[in-house]
């Protein structure tokens, strides 16, 4: 360990103050603290300091995303060679799949950070580990079969005008990975929806149909039936979609993982999951009421939650700390409103056959007015106080 | 009758070097200093000059701008330097004592039975004004206000401090009597801020609205008592005082001495000798630790918002504790990885020290990471236990926003009441060093 140090130190020493490379520091700086915790000292306030820095936390919810990511891979083999009706193991499955997501993922992370780096070389500060997350969360929610260019330009978008241009990290309004997928959905939507793209070459291969259970539900038709799905499948998750969206129980160990080291508040998860289960019940209640409705609005309430993209939008996007409500009952409104409206959005509105996307991006515009009424009441509470103060003194 | 502070959320810290109950005499301080610098925005007006023979009690400077507030020498002896930085600010003050102490005899009266503006006078006039602080802006209290209360808290629960119980044990009688002055000084209640669990002599004392006091740091905080019990709104103001203070306070009222003893518990898990030590304000720090430590960091008050001094400096005014805990400036591989160097505690879950809620912690002053954006959400809520948005008023500060720091409660805090943010916050931001700035701001300000 002593010599990696000793190394690392070596390396280093152009880069330190007053020398030549002084301003690339945080590009050497952000490798160096992947090795080693640096030896900063407490310079001001508290002279001793909790364990936990934004390292931990970020890469606390880059392992609740394997589980998913891992399973999104077998998925994409699996729905490809259950297609095509070829023999198939294992690990076939997932080497298919990996040998298409892994590009995207180094695409991913490279174009990101890249642009992190160099703005952190241009502002002057350190690089932010938010986007080990971003960078892995973005190729997870697109279809496999995306060019890797498209990966590169949302990426590119979703840095730039999604972060960059708020003033950085922390103060994006938008969730990025998101603002990447709504950026890919709009400008390149052939790629990004219709029922040739949630299957691995369902393009190109006759015979793979790349439709998801919502798009055919969507269609009018009754899809479980169809495409001999159950819940059960939709809970873990071996049917088409986004790479690694479709299995609950996946996403449920993650959520697991970050709900109880509490890096994501569990009372967005809870709320979004009651609003979805609200808004579903309430849309199968409505024959009942005397009203037709659709495919999508008979779809079982509790099946609306296991399938296309809403588990894994409430547990990893939703609670995105930044662009999140920041206040506790914030948290409450904000998840319920995202459940809601992801499900509104998704029986209503033929465009979109998925809501949640839209809802989180929709709520993350109006967390901040939410917040600002819960403070407001603190604020008023304060003044009520001072002016009973004064009545009792006068 | 008694009120009761609850207090749920706030972290309890255990950490290792807790000062034993003992009480030793500190060798004599071969020079003492009374620093400016510690009376927080004050601009001193020398009365003495270098070479000056005083009297313990005798005048040394008073604030510019409000020349009610004076400062006193807490010993008797000569005036060997002061010491001045840049711009010729007064840094320090330092007196060679004698080694026969001489007191300047200042009249006695029983405050209960004098009349309350010749009470306040008194305390203004022989500098006890130098140990009463004032809310809101965590400054030296004006003698021309009058104080809608009087908060004393004689609970430490920031981890390693001094125990005030302890500390008054055989100064409970001018105690009682600081307690009577104080009453003469605000036009409401003096409030005692005792634990709950306590059952010693101090629950006992007279004329005070006592609080009895339950829940992890910062329970023991006197601005969380005050929040709880009479919070302050805009325009009014508040004095704090600390317990061994209003001891002095007392003794003078008594004896007509102005007697600076004061006691400093030694602690840390750097300190040889955990104890507490009789000593004076303003004591050299050699005069308590016979050696200089090596790579520690010595503390003027406690861990959380106690200041770091040199080894040949001298112990801050107000402070109660020396602390000592090593330098953190080493290296630590891939200390990055969840559920590792469970050793370190962490108020997180991304750490295993959760399930070891009884471990007494070996602490450092490493950051444990780097300063970064504000990203996590919700975690100083956890520590905050008054009614106000910490990370609201935190940005509110940052941007120098004065409406919005009056509306989110700037009033109510001082830098201290944010230390267990500073202490837990993921992104390693300086808390209460951005509450103080905020507070500054609003003295040129708001005034």
């Amino acid at each position: 360990m002593n010599w990696i140090r000793q190394k690392l130190d070596q390396i280093k020493e152009p880069f330190q103050p007053g020398n030549k490379f002084e301003k690339y520091a945080p590009a050497v700086n952000a490798l160096d603290t992947f090795l080693f915790v640096p030896d900063h000292t407490t310079k001001k306030g508290a002279h001793i300091r909790d364990a936990v820095d934004l390292k931990r936390t970020m890469i606390t919810v880059v392992l609740a995303l394997i589980p998913a990511l891992i399973f999104g891979m077998w998925n994409t083999g699996y729905q490809y060679y259950s297609q095509t009706g070829e023999e198939f193991g294992f690990m076939d499955a997932f080497i298919h799949g990996a040998w298409k997501i892994v590009p995207m993922i180094v695409v991913s992370y490279g174009v990101g950070l890249a642009l992190e780096f160099a703005f952190a070389i241009m502002r002057g500060h350190e690089v932010n580990e938010g986007y080990l997350v971003t960078g892995l969360l973005i190729p997870m929610i697109m279809p496999v079969d995306i060019p890797l260019w498209m990966v590169a330009l949302s990426v590119i978008f979703a840095v730039l005008i999604g972060k960059e241009a708020f003033g950085g990290t922390g103060m994006n309004i938008l969730n990025p990975a998101l603002t990447a997928r709504a950026f890919a959905f709009f400008a390149y939507p052939t790629y990004m929806s219709g029922n040739e793209v949630w299957v691995s070459e369902a393009a190109n291969v006759d015979g793979v149909s790349g439709e998801t259970i919502l798009g055919s539900l969507a269609a009018g038709k009754d899809a479980i039936t169809e495409m001999g799905l159950s819940s059960a499948h939709m809970f873990t998750g071996m049917i088409p979609g986004s790479i690694s969206e479709t299995s609950t129980l996946c996403i449920l160990a993650g959520a697991l993982l970050i709900v109880l080291t509490k890096v994501a508040d569990w009372r967005i998860i809870v709320g979004g999951v009651v609003g979805a289960a609200a808004m579903g019940l309430l849309l199968n209640a409505l024959p009942s009421l005397g009203v037709d409705g659709n495919a999508l609005t008979n779809f079982a309430w509790y099946n609306h939650l296991i399938v296309g993209g809403f588990a894994f939008g409430i547990v990893f996007m939703a609670t995105d700390p930044v662009s999140a409500a920041q206040t506790m009952k914030g948290k409450w409104i904000y998840g319920i409103l995202i459940g809601l409206i992801a499900i509104l959005i998704r029986t209503l509105n033929p465009a979109y056959p998925e809501g949640i996307m839209l809802s989180i991006l929709l709520m993350n515009v109006f967390a901040p007015t939410i917040d600002h009424y819960i403070v407001e009441a603190n604020v008023k509470r304060r003044k009520k106080r001072m002016q009973t103060q004064t009545v009792k003194t006068a | 009758m008694s009120i009761d502070v609850r207090v749920k959320r706030g972290l309890k810290l255990n950490l290792k070097g807790e000062a034993e109950k003992i009480l030793v005499d500190a060798p004599i301080s071969k020079t003492i200093a009374v620093q400016p610098p510690n009376f927080h925005s004050i601009v001193p007006k020398m009365v003495v000059k270098e070479g000056a023979k005083l009297k313990a009690g005798d005048e040394l400077f008073f604030s510019k701008y409000s020349d009610k507030t004076r400062f006193v020498s807490p010993v008797s002896g000569t005036v060997k330097e002061i010491v001045r930085g840049e711009k010729r600010r007064i840094l320090q003050i330092v007196i060679s004592p004698d080694k026969e102490q001489e007191f300047k005899e200042y009249p006695t009266m029983d405050p209960l039975k004098t009349d309350a503006q010749k009470v306040k006078d008194h305390v203004f006039s022989s500098g006890l004004g130098a140990l009463i602080m004032q809310r809101p802006y965590d400054i030296l209290a004006n003698g021309e206000d009058t104080p809608k209360a009087i908060f004393v808290s004689a609970v430490d629960t920031a981890p390693l401090s001094a125990s005030q119980e302890f500390i008054l044990k055989n100064k409970m009688n001018f105690f009682q009597t600081g307690i009577n002055v104080l009453t003469k000084l605000t036009s409401g209640k003096v409030h005692l801020g005792v634990d709950k669990d306590s059952t010693g002599e101090i629950r006992n004392v007279q004329n005070v609205e006592l609080i009895t006091v339950k829940g992890p740091h910062p329970a023991g905080n006197v601005g969380v008592q005050i929040h709880k019990v009479n919070p302050i709104n805009q325009g009014e103001r508040v004095w704090t005082i600390r317990p061994e203070d209003v001891a002095i306070i007392g003794e003078l009222f008594e004896t007509g001495k102005f007697n600076a003893e004061r006691t400093v518990a030694v602690v840390g898990n750097a300190a040889k000798e955990t104890k507490y030590f009789k000593t004076i304000i303003g004591a050299e720090v050699k005069s308590i630790l016979s050696e200089e430590p090596e790579n520690t960091r010595i503390i003027s008050g406690n861990v959380l918002s106690g200041q770091k001094i040199d080894y040949n400096n001298y112990i801050n005014y107000h402070a109660n504790e020396l602390t000592l805990i090593p330098e953190g400036n080493q290296y630590r591989m891939f200390g990055w990885i969840p559920f590792t160097y469970n050793n370190i505690h962490s108020m997180s879950k991304t750490s295993l020290s959760w399930l070891f809620p009884n471990r007494k912690y070996d602490v450092n002053t490493n950051l444990n990471g780097e300063e970064r954006a504000l990203v996590v959400t919700g975690e100083m809520e956890e520590v905050m236990p008054m009614d106000i948005y910490p990370m609201q008023l935190i940005k509110a500060c940052m941007a120098g926003d004065i409406e919005k720091m009056e509306s989110l409660g700037i009033y109510e805090v001082i830098p201290e009441d944010f230390a267990l943010i500073d202490y837990t916050n993921t992104s390693k931001i300086e808390a209460q060093d951005i509450i103080r700035q905020g507070l500054d701001l609003m003295i040129t300000e708001v005034g």
